[in-house]
């Protein structure tokens, strides 16, 4: 009952997080809902293997894919910024205009 | 209408396209949470595979164990993708350190020197009560890389001098730590990263501690946002 | 037993609610402090799954580390865009400055 509780706040997550990533057109925003989406299967994978205290050992393989997941994630998300700032960057008024002008005072 | 569509502004709420597209998503959901429902849920799992072969490991977490010594690939290959994100920032931007460090407050300061030395304590704590409780070199590295973002905020000046090879050297250490030892492991008579059998438990140890070290340095200049400043690399 | 119930619904309950605000609100800042206090709460939502190695690893970087990498980008952003105001409208400037301060103010 608790394992389908949880899973089934990861599916919402998910689904949620996807749906933001379609709609919302924000750079910053859109990684927020890629993380929103990937914490929602790290809820999926954990919470299948869950059992109570009672029933015995949890399976450790989702813990340590969970594990490596969510610092993989970070990174991503780390490398991704960096892109969209850039982005930001290469796609500013006054980075066009000075680009003009240098190719304006190369070509004379 | 507006509890169904997050992240829309007002303007926009009756758009027929994105009446589609959510339509789309609910249905996947349902998809979904029936896939969820027929999971098989709770059950043991590789629990008693991992609890039969605790012992050959060397350490005692069983989480531990799967992440350094039964799926040791998979954590080889995640220290080097962690690796790759930071080739990436860094082939992107350069970092800018130290531009107003007198705006930052005595306080702040003095707190950080408190702090940064404890953090570290609570790293080391972390990777060494990793072999039998919970904690390792992800969590260590975590910390280790929580208390480097603590030191940029603060803008402190000895950050820039730091020489940017003694950085690169760091951020190495773990990744060929763990690939020189899977590569000893071949040469004498072993699969890849098959440890002896009896001195597994040190060798997880050292293992854990370089790649604490990496993460933390890779959190750390993920969050610096670029190349360091007057690099080997720059004109 | 039902007191663990409720916990559970109570948790994944304000986890949503949590997600869903962060997704829809319009100011930026204030979805990256919802996705930090959703990232403290899907660590107690760890250790009540009896993982408490993700648990630990998820409160270090959900609170220590996504945070401040989305607080700086956000930092970064906004002055980008504030140079390029500066430069389109050249002789509002002082205007712009002033409107700028403004938006501090009430921010």
């Amino acid at each position: 009952m608790t394992n389908l509780l949880y899973s089934l706040g990861g599916v919402l997550l998910f689904t949620m997080g996807f749906f933001a990533l379609i709609a919302c057109s924000h750079p910053l925003r859109k990684i927020l809902a890629v993380n929103v989406m990937s914490t929602g299967v790290f809820l999926i994978l954990v919470a299948s293997a869950y059992r109570p205290e009672s029933a015995g050992n949890i399976d450790p393989l989702p813990h340590a894919m969970v594990l490596t997941g969510i610092v993989v994630s970070v990174s991503v998300t780390a490398l991704a910024l960096v892109l969209a700032c850039r982005v930001q960057e290469t796609s500013n008024l006054a980075f066009l205009k000075q680009q003009r002008n240098g190719s304006e005072e190369s070509g004379e | 209408m507006m509890m169904s569509k997050p992240g829309i502004s007002g303007r926009r709420r009756f758009d027929p396209f994105l009446l589609l597209i959510f339509l789309l998503v609910l249905l996947l959901t349902l998809i979904l949470a029936r896939a969820v429902c027929t999971l098989p849920m709770g059950g043991e799992g590789l629990a008693g595979e991992v609890a039969r072969f605790q012992q050959q490991s060397g350490v005692e977490s069983p989480v531990t164990a799967v992440l350094l010594n039964f799926r040791g690939y998979d954590t080889l290959l995640e220290v080097m993708v962690l690796l790759l994100a930071v080739i990436g920032v860094w082939s992107l931007a350069t970092a800018s350190f130290v531009k107003n460090s007198f705006a930052t407050s005595p306080v702040q300061i003095s707190v950080v020197r408190l702090l940064a030395p404890l953090m570290c304590l609570v790293a080391a704590y972390l990777v060494r009560q990793g072999t039998h409780l919970a904690g390792g070199a992800f969590q260590g590295g975590a910390v280790l890389g929580a208390a480097g973002v603590l030191l940029l905020v603060t803008e402190l000046p000895w950050l820039s001098v730091v020489p940017s090879l003694l950085l690169r050297i760091g951020l190495l250490l773990g990744p060929l730590c763990f690939l020189a030892v899977a590569i000893l492991c071949m040469f004498s008579g072993r699969q890849l990263l098959q440890y002896p059998s009896g001195e597994a438990g040190w060798i997880v140890l050292l293992i854990e501690s370089a790649c604490a070290v990496s993460i933390g340095l890779t959190l750390a200049s993920l969050f610096a946002g670029g190349r360091p400043g007057g690099d080997v690399s720059d004109d | 037993m039902t007191l663990i119930m409720l916990f559970d619904i109570l948790l994944v309950a304000t986890l949503l609610w949590l997600a869903w605000r962060l997704l829809a609100t319009e100011d930026i800042f204030k979805a990256v402090v919802l996705f930090i206090s959703f990232g403290l709460l899907m660590a107690l939502a760890w250790v009540r799954m009896r993982a408490p190695d993700v648990a630990l690893a998820e409160a270090a970087l959900g609170a220590g580390l996504t945070g401040p990498l989305f607080l700086s980008a956000l930092r970064r952003m906004e002055r980008i865009r504030k140079e390029e105001r500066r430069v389109d409208t050249d002789e509002d400037r002082d205007d712009d400055v002033k409107a700028g301060n403004k938006r501090k103010e009430t921010i």
